[in-house]
């Protein structure tokens, strides 16, 4: 099959274009919602980005793909992504980068950079993507629309190929706060399937009253290596905020020092288990059977798994191995404590936290060259995956013509706070 | 600092296979990264890892499952079984 960029898709934001027909009339009917392509659909190939699930076709669909067609969404295929959701540009996709809309020789941000690229451009009006690490909020900063990131066991994670289990979470993606609201309504009913599940639906409250709301800035928000451009345009969007009510207030976030470490130390340790299974004997491209096992297993991922992932599967394995386990995977637990800890003090005093999404704006294609700048880049948004609490990037101006996002994160089971000021914001910058 | 030898080691037990010409930028990064994850080293030791959340238990039940043709269909299948590499 044809991949890459063509001229029904030329910023290359699908794997594969397919029809899935919606299942029944609901509050979806009539949109069209792209799905990222680490989310199972039945009968229609699922790659996650990668050469070693190319013609793997799920022989089931993920809850939320069940949920959304259920609703009477149409979903027009499959959005391309970092392979396996591990990078912060779709640059890292085995089926070539996506571009981003405001400018082709610009990233889209990641991992799901193709569901941000379908849904800016126009392609979808809706998308669901996933975010272990920043992967929903930092492709939408980057395209100019609205994401989320649920809280943690708030959306099935049942037919999701995991990366990092105790991280990732599924969510929405839209141009409007009132469609990614939406769509988070459909997407958050319950699951038995998936164990870390909680049946507690996101109930929409949308009214846009946010006053005598508190909103805290921790000082480490705006840190070292934050663009002053990008933290003045953010800064101005927290000031609407106040003028709409909202009470600010200055915070500090110590853990934010070694969060970006613990969080690479824990998704690199998830990784090196869970993509053991990517053996070329269950599904994607065979392995050669009359080779031993490790050579066979060897030949068939050096083959078809991209660098970052190889380097990640390495990074995991040694931080779980005899005599590092402690220094690395242990005291990443400790950090994340930490982060979890700082967290709770913060939300004993106000009720969201607001800062940017992503330290800059989208940089340019192949501009990032060594793998520690880039995930340098997740230092905003790695925090709230560490906690398990919900965050979200709204669209907040642009820098040099590209989008910014406002992030926005609250209490665990508290989405609705974080859409609903989202929404005040949305709607007074406006009008 | 990690020698070339230690990451070919590691790549050994991760069986994702490393080839010669890549060993020396896989080395070079992988320091770059470990080096990086010193911050770690700063981390106040506390009281250990208290999660705060607990284990929930179900009772095993059987429910309905994807039908077994369907599955093993996705795998390179002979007479009915998973063909593998060889293990001896």
């Amino acid at each position: 099959m044809a991949r890459g960029a063509s001229r029904q898709d030329p910023l290359n934001a699908f794997i594969t274009l397919a029809e899935i027909p919606p299942r029944g009339p609901g509050r979806l009917s009539g949109i069209t919602v792209a799905v990222k392509d680490n989310i199972s659909t039945r009968g229609v190939e699922t790659t996650c980005g990668s050469r070693i699930l190319e013609g793997y076709v799920p022989p089931y669909d993920a809850h939320v793909v069940d949920l959304i067609r259920n609703e009477g969404a149409l979903i027009p295929g499959k959005t391309n992504m970092d392979e396996f959701g591990m990078g912060s540009s779709t640059e890292n996709s085995g089926f070539g980068p996506a571009r981003n809309p405001r400018d082709p020789e610009r990233v889209t941000g990641g991992s799901s950079g193709g569901s941000a690229a379908a849904v800016a451009s126009g392609m979808a009006r809706m998308a669901l993507g996933t975010d272990t690490g920043g992967s929903i909020r930092c492709p939408a900063a980057f395209c100019g629309i609205v994401g989320l990131k649920p809280t943690y066991g708030r959306v099935s994670r049942y037919g999701l190929v995991a990366y990092a289990n105790s991280l990732e979470q599924i969510g929405p993606m839209a141009t409007t706060v009132a469609d990614c609201s939406l769509l988070m309504d459909v997407i958050s009913r319950y699951d038995p399937r998936d164990a870390t599940m909680q049946n507690r639906p996101y109930l929409p409250r949308l009214d846009g009253d946010i006053k005598g709301m508190r909103i805290g800035i921790p000082a480490e928000f705006f840190g070292k290596g934050v663009d002053p451009d990008v933290a003045d345009r953010v800064r101005k969007a927290i000031g609407v905020l106040e003028e709409l009510g909202a009470v600010i207030v200055e915070g500090s976030m110590p853990s934010m020092e070694y969060a970006l470490a613990a969080y690479y130390v824990t998704c690199t340790s998830e990784a090196s288990s869970n993509l053991a299974r990517f053996d070329g004997v269950r599904y994607g491209p065979p392995s050669d059977y009359k080779k031993q096992w490790h050579e066979a297993f060897q030949e068939v991922r050096i083959r078809h798994f991209g660098p970052e992932v190889r380097r990640r599967i390495l990074i995991g394995t040694f931080a779980l191995s005899a005599g590092y386990y402690g220094k690395y995977y242990g005291k990443a637990q400790a950090a994340r404590e930490h982060v979890r800890e700082d967290y709770a003090r913060l939300f004993r005093d106000v009720d969201l936290l607001a800062g940017p999404t992503m330290p800059t704006v989208a940089w340019k294609i192949g501009g990032k060259s060594d793998p520690l700048s880039m995930y340098l880049a997740d230092i905003l948004t790695v925090p709230a995956n560490l906690a398990g609490v919900p965050a979200a990037s709204v669209p907040c101006g642009t820098v040099q013509g590209l989008p910014v996002g406002l992030q926005l994160t609250g209490r665990a089971f508290e989405d609705e706070l974080i859409m609903n000021a989202a929404y005040a914001y949305e709607q007074a910058v406006k009008a | 600092m990690v020698s070339e030898e230690e990451v070919l080691r590691i790549a050994e037990l991760a069986d994702i296979g490393i080839g010669q010409e890549e060993l020396p930028p896989f080395t070079r990064d992988f320091n770059a990264i470990l080096d990086y994850f010193a911050v770690l080293d700063r981390v106040p030791a506390g009281e250990g890892w208290e999660s705060g959340i607990a284990n929930v238990l179900r009772e095993d039940e059987v429910v309905a499952s994807l039908p077994q043709e369907e599955v093993l269909g996705l795998a390179a299948a002979e007479d009915g079984y998973i063909r593998a590499p060889r293990v001896m």
